[in-house]
């Protein structure tokens, strides 16, 4: 390794991406737009549920019902329906996606027995989001009879306890500060890192074939080593600043709690974007046209880091075969480690095994790039 | 200097390159000569280190290309046939480029860009984007970076192609500057009057070198003897001319006809009577000496030449 030749390579390469609006866009406005639609698309949270309301009653007790709901902002009131016939019309129109039905004797069933029903009518063409809306009610309607209960139980002189015949623990309980924002975004930073460090490089070699440049340099004395560090170099730093971007945005936009320490964030994040941009030159050795190669580079990433990476799908709920496949997507481990270090803070030592899964993919993406390259046109 | 012995290349069923041997010695200018598809640019790559040769061995400056080719690649600089350079990289930055590649310190590269650069009329334009630089410019361009270390062999593949004649000139003037510094220099040209200026030549053709020798050696090899005929309609008289007794070639020149004769002193007369019998009376049959372009098509055929 010959440092000058090496330094000459990377101020060159530099100079290029600085010069080409298309390897900049890619460079910075890429990870910009991917965190946008990331972030905010994939959400497996559902908030305001436009719930329509036909209240029977229209009592204290039923508002107070009505209340409850939109309180847990879970829901929010689309429409107040007049009759039963306006549901269906409602449902129809997509004006909702739940109803909540009160009884007319609602408020006398409740001083009477102290128990009553509230209808809740779903949308069940999305079965995902109206499983999620129907835990929401009940985890609702839940707060809402122990409130109840209580003013019951005060009205009438019995412990609270004695009432016990309404079990109001709902079996299907959605922790409400459970946020999967916190779960997603770390996932999403590895993948928009993945995708864009792939793309970068996946161009740098393929571009001098285009070109017609590769000639000339192969009969340098450069060395193939030389070419692969010289060439890395600028999209290291510009991997590294994708990188501050995205974590910064996940911890001060997104408010994802960070619990972990930065040296462990700094070294795995530097060994995982070495990873991905010696993945995609390893392509740009293999596939001579630019375009060819950012397509293969695309798709080669983008589906297995976005199925087989761990970020929304878990790989322990996969099949045994899948889950061995999964082992060869690098992306994973960069997601555990992620996880680990936002979520529970874990240090250097309890992320041994996705880190050493990652050390393990540098050496051998790393090794499989450096020989892939020959300095010959045949 | 540069040696090559039985060289072949096949790219799948067609042979590039049959079986090219040749020796260049030092402080030569020495001329791959041969129409498209006869090799010329495979045989380059060849030399480059660039290109693996199926068989045949090469010795540049004492080094194997086949066995030690990175070795070779520090004596010598090609210039590849299509620009090879960074377009959207300066002038000033594709020769700093280049001499840093080859580990050139930095007073010897601001002394010989400064030399290069005044000798190639490119000192106002050091800081313009090669991208924007025209044809011939960017071959002296080309030429700049390949002499920014000091080579002992320098490979050229057709590096006047696309050049207007002022340019040509001063990138001659380079070369013959070179040689007096002892590089040798190999190019390949398909341009005739750029053949004469070198040294040596090899006639290539279909992969295969069919002469080697000096461009006045060469001449004296061709049969027969030339007379030109100025003329406002040459097709018309190459059609009147060829496969008359005694002639063997007939060449257009631009305004004139080349002919080649068995017998000059013999044939004159006659050409002249037939001329005046088709109602040519007066043409002029001069003798001439032949070019580079006529012993080729005499050598090997009109239409392997062409």
């Amino acid at each position: 390794m010959n440092a000058r030749r090496v330094r000459a390579i990377a101020f060159k390469e530099a100079l290029q991406v600085w010069r080409d609006p298309r390897s900049l866009a890619v460079a910075l406005l890429m990870p910009f737009m991917q965190l946008i639609l990331l972030g905010y698309g994939v959400s497996l949270d559902i908030k305001h549920v436009p719930l329509c309301v036909y209240d029977q009653e229209m009592s204290q007790q039923s508002r107070t019902v009505v209340d409850g709901f939109l309180s847990s902002g879970w829901f929010s009131l689309a429409r107040a329906l007049p009759n039963e016939a306006a549901i269906r019309t409602a449902m129809n129109r997509d004006q909702c996606s739940a109803v909540l039905v009160i009884p007319a004797d609602f408020s006398r069933r409740l001083a009477m027995t102290g128990r009553a029903t509230v209808q809740g009518i779903f949308d069940a063409t999305d079965v995902n989001t109206t499983n999620i809306a129907m835990g929401y009610a009940e985890g609702a309607t839940a707060r809402l009879a122990s409130e109840f209960e209580s003013k019951y139980a005060a009205a009438h002189g019995v412990e609270p306890s004695a009432v016990g015949s309404v079990d109001l623990e709902p079996s299907t309980w959605f922790n409400e500060t459970l946020d999967s924002r916190n779960f997603i975004i770390p996932g999403v930073v590895a993948v928009i890192l993945a995708l864009v460090g792939a793309q970068l490089t996946s161009l740098t070699i393929s571009r001098e074939w285009e070109r017609g440049t590769m000639e000339q340099l192969i009969s340098t004395p450069v060395t193939t080593l030389e070419l692969m560090a010289g060439k890395l170099i600028p999209y290291f730093a510009i991997g590294l600043i994708d990188a501050a971007f995205c974590l910064g945005a996940a911890i001060f936009w997104f408010k994802v709690p960070f619990r972990g320490d930065l040296f462990t964030l700094f070294v795995t994040t530097a060994l995982f974007i070495l990873v991905v941009l010696g993945f995609g030159y390893l392509i740009s050795v293999r596939v001579r046209s630019q375009l060819g190669a950012s397509q293969i580079a695309l798709l080669v990433t983008l589906l297995p880091t976005t199925l087989l990476s761990g970020y929304t799908f878990p790989i322990d709920q996969m099949p045994a075969p899948i889950r061995a496949i999964s082992l060869v997507v690098y992306a994973r481990y960069y997601v555990s480690i992620l996880r680990g270090l936002f979520l529970k803070g874990s240090g250097l030592a309890g992320l041994a095994v996705p880190f050493a899964g990652l050390c393990v993919s540098a050496l051998v993406i790393l090794w499989l790039a450096a020989r892939a390259f020959h300095k010959r046109l045949d | 200097m540069v040696e090559a012995r039985s060289l072949a290349k096949t790219f799948g069923s067609v042979a590039a390159v049959r079986s090219a041997t040749f020796a260049v010695s030092r402080g030569e200018i020495f001329g791959l000569v041969g129409p498209d598809g006869a090799g010329k640019t495979t045989i380059m790559r060849m030399l480059a280190g660039v290109l693996r040769p199926d068989q045949g061995e090469i010795l540049v400056d004492g080094v194997e290309v086949l066995r030690e080719p990175e070795r070779a690649k520090r004596h010598l600089s090609y210039m590849p046939q299509r620009f090879g350079l960074y377009e959207d990289l300066t002038v000033g930055e594709n020769i700093f480029f280049y001499g840093e590649l080859f580990g050139v310190t930095k007073a010897e590269r601001l002394e010989r860009t400064s030399r290069l650069l005044d000798a190639a009329g490119l000192v106002p334009f050091q800081r313009r984007l090669a991208g924007q630089l025209s044809g011939g410019m960017k071959q002296k361009l080309g030429l700049i970076c390949a002499l920014v270390h000091t080579p002992a062999v320098l490979l050229l593949d057709e590096p006047t192609t696309g050049v207007d004649p002022v340019s040509r000139r001063e990138f001659w003037s380079i070369l013959y500057d070179l040689r007096e510094t002892g590089v040798t220099i190999l190019l390949s040209t398909a341009y005739m009057d750029e053949a004469e200026r070198c040294s040596r030549l090899a006639l290539l053709s279909a992969g295969e070198i069919r002469y080697c020798d000096t461009p006045a050696r060469l001449k004296e090899q061709m049969p027969g003897a030339l007379v030109s005929i100025p003329s406002g309609e040459p097709r018309r008289l190459r059609a009147l001319l060829s496969g008359q007794p005694g002639v063997l070639g007939v060449l257009l020149m631009g305004d004139r006809v080349h002919v080649r004769v068995d017998d000059r002193d013999r044939r004159t007369p006659e050409l002249v009577r037939l001329l005046a019998a088709q109602g040519l009376a007066g043409a002029l049959v001069e003798p001439a000496e032949p070019g580079i372009e006529d012993v080729f098509v005499a050598l090997l055929g009109e239409r392997e030449a062409a």
